[in-house]
């Protein structure tokens, strides 16, 4: 009777919408969740463990690794797999970890399933070493010796300090020879290169006199005496920096050497406190946000990405903020309302929902290769048929972008407008001043707010698309910054890096998607926190604003 | 003042007109004060006006700017994607008498590469070059013949390269190929035409016999040469010589030889493919023998057939770029293709895939482009015709010549063509014909490809292969992206509207507050991290836990009304601590704990039900496959990134229904729920569609979530466990590498400028409906 009239009431519809609400809210909770977890998880020195256990045919091994997941399978799929019988045991499901067992230039791969049931031992040793390298990513194992020129310079104990020393030392010439390749070398070869472009555009206006000749050549001498010199000094950085080497042993008793210039970091988990783990966790976490990508994206930092990012939406802002401010107060303070401005609102409002990829592909057509290859003919003849606007880059990434978030500029600096009180307006002109006058020193002082959400909204959007930026500029690893010590400094034409493209790119496109996955996480999180950033700003300037005109209204 | 006649006309309506007045009066009192002040004010003054005319210039030319800037995309999207359609032209540059035509009649009109040399090879084995554009000889060369011998046949190589050859008198061949030099000197380009051998400068022995060829087939490959000849007591011999190179010293050439069991006399066609792995001799009236000549010393008959209606003639044959399909042209205008295709026992046979109503005259030629899968056709009154056989199209038509044709060369690129009629004249006609591949019927419709089995919608629009034949076919794209939206959708709708309605309507403002913004972040987020995550989290995740969702369907619904039954029955005491409108909150747990329960029982469910694999117990017995990345996947991800859309507009369609009409029904004795869906739903009704549109929108622009949740094949199948290729996603991940400018650059265009279309759709319906609602909801 009761549920009758509760049905009847329609409290079941009630609740069931209910339902919906909190749906919603478990979802973003929980994604946000899901990646700040996964994403801050990343660089916290997880204990190695050695773990002993029978292999599919019951013979015992012994390997080294990180626990990073654990799942049940059915008993009838680890039957399938060719595990024993005595292992699987007699329930429906068994459990299994991941481990990241490393040395994959040993083992082949970096992780591996284990079966519990097969685990006879699990111990975590604290003279366990993982040592982060240049290549082949992380080692697992145990520290033999150190070595000089081939010879042994430390054994046992002892080893472990000298290796931390040599370390060290071994990084700061790193640092040396990167400073040298990149600043450096670097600087020369775009000056060769502009050499030769004059050189081609002297050609061109049939200007490559003697003199001329003359004066390269001797140009071009400076530049080669300089490069051989820094080439001399790369050599013996390079022959420093592999003079010494670790010795080292695999879990499974296999010795190696590793020359000291391959390492990154070298860390013993299981011997570290909380302290030293809060440490090393942050130090990583800098090394996550200052340095460039290693191994094809899926290790080391993400510097360029951020700066790339950066960079690109700066020079989108600059140029969506007068166009649609521009738009917006011809709108709502000079057109004449009516059937047209109307038209004009109901389409930009529609360009808001286009897909982001149809601008890309107008972007690429009009920008690239029509602006862009005309650019070129015009100002670039020296440096065909290599082209230098005509081929997808910043400059035209930030323009397709730039007209991608003209409406939320225009729609927001227009509400703004219009929630300005008519008064105000009329105030200002009674006084004396010129409709310029009015909007400039009166209406879009208080509409910049609105302005500066509609900023905010265009920039958080430009940050997180990716569909269009993969036509017009972005690359998966960039050789030089688009902004650099070389005149003319900023490099419109260059292609870049971009934490959302990065995502995708590491994500779905690298060679070892499972060892690459944390990184991607942590890109992830960044790009999270740096949206929903912008977006609380926004909501709460936006908020903010509205209190101040309905006081002013009142 | 003169500023006041030129504003006069927007007097009364201007506001500014205040202002002006207190400039007047105050310029009149400076004008008393003294002459010095008065020009400093007013030219302040008219300096202060002239600003104001410039910004308002500035600001009308900038707000049109940036007004046609956004009008621009549309029209040039357009702009791209309209050569596709416009139908090829022709344009006569040249007519003259023909070269040297005291060297033999005209076996062969060729030309080269830019059009600029063609060439005549005559019936006396000669190689007449000349000037294309002029008719001015440029070289004549008699081919290395024996003095003795004399041409009894001729056949051109039908995969074009400029090889030929002359059947002789005594049972031997005579192989030559015309090639073109290309040198630079002071600049300018200079082509001289060259005569060489491909086998060797002596005439190859065929028929050993010795009598006369009377007809002939070549093809010359890498090392391999197949010939096929008519002899004098009309057999068909095959020969072919394989070039074998021994790892040091000289090669040594390997015939092999063998004689066709057909009857001959009536063989009026012969053709090799390019792989000279098929042999088609056809008869003048019809009938269509097909060898498989792999094993060169056994060729095999693998199917005769006829190819024409009763009482036609075959008037020309030629293979379709690539060898895989034959073109037959035949007395009453008619050309018709023949593909091979693998039939259910997967053995070769011919087949009629199309044919063409070319002309009511009798056709003299139909002639193969060279590096697309298109012919031009001359008939007897001198018509020529463009067609593309995949997009079915007619590209041109044209008289190019008033008398009887008797020979007819299509350049290498197609850009061009010769004809020369029965009077000697020569016509040379520059043909443009930029984009013949694409059809209505080819983009949207069932096509008969090549070597396919029946017609089919596919996308395929490259390959490493140059015989290729692009397939473009936006219809299974459209279809992959209606299916992903429509599961989207599916996810979304349900969702959102009911969130919606909930936040709208039932929910406490307080908690209000703190949905409505937590759902439009969600809107915020990047589409890239929902990718990936649908990607590689949670496509694993599904697939591992398939049966876990399955019941979680079930399970939630069921929980949550459990729960809220359950309320019921609990004390008031307990009820009054929670305020209304909160039960959203209550349910969190609910939910959560329902989800749990649900994963945590599956794989004891998948062990007891579907022998321990719910994916593979689906292929075993309902033969469904699991796709990694499918719809499901998308489904969900995209399902969660329309949410805000729908959710955020839907909420503000219901929460804007006018107080009155819900206090006025709750007065009547209706329940809240009676009032939502009776009075409250009904008014919003527009808005909520508008709602389901604008998501609709998103969900078919989408591009990063697809392209990472799914596997991008295009394929056509409904099922929910199988992946699909979007609109967008197909853009994304073709453009970067299609050539500017190429019917493929120019096709994808075309399917952003769908997308744009169809959006623009939505949303203008959309955007139209939420002002009517506004307007009607002001009135009320």
């Amino acid at each position: 009777m009761i549920i009758k009239q509760w049905v009847k009431s329609g409290s079941p519809w009630i609740w069931l919408n209910a339902a919906a609400v909190s749906t919603c809210l478990i979802l973003v909770i929980g994604i946000l969740g899901l990646v700040a977890v996964r994403g801050l998880g990343h660089y916290w020195p997880s204990d190695v463990a050695q773990i002993q256990y029978r292999d599919k045919e019951g013979v015992p091994q012994v390997i080294t690794g990180e626990l990073t997941d654990s799942n049940e399978i059915s008993s009838q799929r680890a039957k399938d797999a060719g595990y024993l019988d005595a292992d699987i045991g007699s329930g429906r499901t068994v459990e299994q970890y991941l481990i990241k067992v490393g040395n994959r230039d040993i083992s082949g791969m970096d992780f591996r399933w284990i079966l519990v049931n097969t685990i006879s031992q699990m111990t975590y040793p604290e003279q366990l070493i993982v040592l982060e390298r240049r290549e082949w990513g992380n080692f697992y194992g145990t520290l033999v010796g150190v070595k000089e020129d081939g010879k042994s310079i430390a054994q046992g104990n002892e080893a472990w300090d000298v290796a931390q020393q040599r370390l060290a030392a071994a990084l700061e010439v790193y640092e040396e020879i990167k400073q040298l390749e990149k600043k450096e070398i670097g600087a020369i070869n775009y000056s060769l290169e502009r050499l030769r472009l004059k050189q081609r555009k002297l050609e061109l206006q049939k200007a490559w006199t003697d003199a001329a000749k003359q004066e390269m050549a001797t140009e071009k001498a400076a530049y080669q005496v300089d490069y051989k010199r820094y080439q001399e000094q790369l050599k013996a950085l390079y022959v420093k920096a592999n003079k010494e080497s670790l010795v080292v042993k695999t879990g499974e008793g296999i010795e190696r050497d590793i020359p000291i210039g391959k390492i990154v970091k070298a860390y013993r988990p299981n011997g570290m406190n909380v302290f030293t783990k809060v440490g090393h966790y942050f130090s990583k976490l800098g090394e996550f946000l200052s340095e460039d990508p290693r191994e094809a994206n899926t290790e080391g930092g993400i510097f360029p990405a951020i700066f790339g990012t950066v960079l690109m939406v700066m020079l989108m802002a600059v140029i969506v903020t007068p166009f649609g401010v521009i738009a917006a107060v011809y709108l709502r303070e000079y057109a004449k309302q009516g059937f047209t401005t109307q038209l004009i609102r109901i389409a930009v409002n529609n360009l808001a929902g286009v897909p982001s990829i149809v601008y890309g592909v107008f972007g690429l057509g009009f920008f690239v290769y029509i602006l862009g290859g005309n650019i070129d003919q015009l100002l670039y003849p020296e440096s065909a048929p290599a082209p230098v606007f005509g081929t997808p880059g910043l400059m035209w990434a930030s323009l397709t972008l730039a007209l991608l978030t003209l409406p939320v500029v225009i729609v927001a600096t227009e509400e703004g407008l219009s929630r300005i009180p008519k008064s105000i307006r009329e105030g200002s002109l009674a006084l004396g001043a010129t409709k310029l006058e009015t909007l400039w020193l009166t209406v879009l002082p208080m509409a910049s707010p609105a302005m500066m959400t509609g900023l905010i909204l265009a920039v958080a959007r430009a940050a997180g698309e990716v569909a269009p930026l993969m036509l017009v500029g972005v690359v998966k690893l960039a050789p030089t910054l688009p902004l650099d010590g070389n005149f003319p400094f900023l490099h419109l034409d260059r292609k870049f890096m971009h934490l959302g493209f990065h995502i995708y790119d590491v994500g779905f496109q690298s060679p070892n998607v499972e060892a690459a996955r944390p990184l991607v996480y942590a890109t992830s999180l960044l790009l999270v926190m740096v949206i929903v950033g912008l977006n609380l700003t926004a909501v709460t300037i936006r908020n903010h604003l509205r209190e101040k005109y309905r006081a002013l209204e009142g | 003042m003169n500023f006041r006649r030129s504003d006069s006309v927007s007097f009364l309506h201007n506001p500014a007109y205040y202002v002006r007045m207190s400039e007047i009066t105050s310029n009149k009192t400076a004008k008393l004060d003294s002459a010095m002040q008065v020009s400093a004010a007013s030219l302040h003054q008219r300096w202060r006006l002239l600003k104001d005319r410039l910004a308002r210039y500035g600001i009308v030319i900038g707000g049109w700017g940036v007004i046609v800037a956004i009008v621009l995309i549309f029209f040039y999207l357009l702009y791209v994607v309209i050569p596709l359609f416009i139908p090829a032209s022709a344009e006569s540059l040249a007519e003259y008498q023909i070269p040297g035509h005291d060297k033999g009649k005209t076996v062969l009109l060729a030309m080269e590469e830019q059009n600029e040399v063609a060439v005549r090879f005559t019936d006396q084995a000669n190689a007449v070059f000349f000037n294309a554009h002029t008719g001015q000889p440029i070289l004549t060369e008699a081919l290395k013949m024996p003095p003795d011998l004399k041409v009894s046949s001729f056949a051109p190589q039908s995969s074009g390269e400029g090889i030929v050859a002359y059947g002789l008198n005594n049972g031997s061949v005579l192989v030559a190929k015309h090639t073109y030099r290309i040198t630079y000197p002071q600049d300018v380009r200079v082509i001289t035409p060259v005569i060489t051998y491909p086998l060797e400068e002596q005439p190859v022995v065929v028929d050993t016999e010795g009598g006369a060829l009377q007809m002939l087939a070549l093809q010359v490959g890498e090392g391999s040469t197949t010939l096929v000849a008519k002899t004098a007591s009309n057999k068909l011999k095959l020969l072919n010589i394989t070039k074998e190179k021994a790892l040091f010293g000289e090669a040594t050439l390997q015939r092999t030889e063998s004689v066709l069991n057909l009857a001959a006399e009536n063989i009026a066609f012969m053709l090799i493919d390019k792989e000279q792995r098929y042999l088609y001799v056809a008869s003048a009236d019809g009938n269509l023998s097909f060898y498989d000549i792999s094993d060169k010393s056994a060729p095999v008959l693998k199917q005769l057939l006829n190819v024409l209606s009763p009482e036609q003639r075959i008037n020309s044959i030629d293979f379709v770029n690539g060898g895989l399909s034959l073109l037959v042209a035949d007395s009453t205008g008619l050309v018709s293709q023949w593909s091979v295709v693998r039939d259910a026992k997967n053995n070769p046979a011919m087949q009629k895939i199309r044919s063409f109503k070319v002309s009511d005259a009798a056709l003299m030629k139909v002639s193969a482009e060279q590096r697309r899968k298109g012919f031009l056709t001359v008939d007897t009154q001198g018509v020529v015709g463009a067609y593309n056989t995949t997009a079915e199209r007619e590209l041109l038509k044209l008289p190019a010549a008033k008398v009887l044709p008797e020979a007819f060369a299509l350049s290498p690129r197609a850009n061009a063509f010769l004809l020369q009629s029965v009077n000697g004249n020569v016509n040379f006609w520059k043909v443009d014909n930029e984009h013949p591949e694409v059809s209505m019927r080819s983009l949207w419709g069932k096509v008969w490809y090549e070597s396919y089995p029946k017609p089919d919608y596919i996308w395929q629009s490259s390959s490493s292969s140059n015989d290729f034949e692009p397939k473009y076919s936006l219809t299974p794209l459209v279809f992959g992206t209606l299916k992903a939206a429509f599961y989207a959708m599916l996810f979304a709708i349900p969702l959102s509207l009911m969130g919606a309605i909930y936040a709208a309507y039932f929910m406490a403002p307080s908690m209000r507050g703190v949905v409505k913004p937590t759902i439009e972040l969600m809107g915020a987020l990047p589409t890239v991290i929902l990718g990936f995550l649908a990607g590689l989290w949670l496509a694993p995740f599904l697939e591992e836990h398939l049966l876990g969702v399955f019941v979680m369907l079930i399970l939630l619904p069921v929980s949550v009304l459990g729960f809220g039954l359950g309320w019921q029955f609990l004390p008031k005491e307990v009820r009054s601590k929670v305020p209304d409108g909160m039960e959203a909150m209550l349910l969190i747990p609910v939910i959560l704990g329902a989800s749990w329960f649900a994963f945590a029982v599956s794989p004891s469910l998948e062990a007891l039900f579907f022998q321990g694999d719910l994916r593979v117990w689906m292929k075993d017995s309902f033969g469904i496959d699991y796709d990694q990345r499918n719809s499901l996947v998308v489904g969900i991800a995209m399902g969660f990134a329309v949410v805000p859309s729908i959710f955020t507009i839907a909420e503000d369609a219901v929460f804007s229904v006018p107080k009155h009409l819900t206090v006025g029904s709750l007065a009547l004795g209706a329940t809240p729920w009676q009032t939502m869906i009776k009075v409250v739903l009904l008014t919003a009704s527009p808005g909520i569609f508008s709602a389901i549109m604008i998501g609709l929108g998103r969900a078919i622009g989408e591009t990063m979530i697809v392209l990472m949740a799914t596997g991008n094949t295009p394929v056509m199948d409904l099922s929910v466990f199988q992946g699909m290729r979007t609109l967008a996603a197909n853009v994304a991940v073709e453009m970067p590498e299609s050539e500017v400018d190429s019917t493929h650059y120019r096709v994808l265009f075309l399917a952003a400028l769908v997308l744009f279309m169809f959006t623009f759709v939505f949303n203008t319906l959309a955007e139209l409906i939420r002002q009517h609602l506004r307007e009607k909801y002001s009135s009320l």
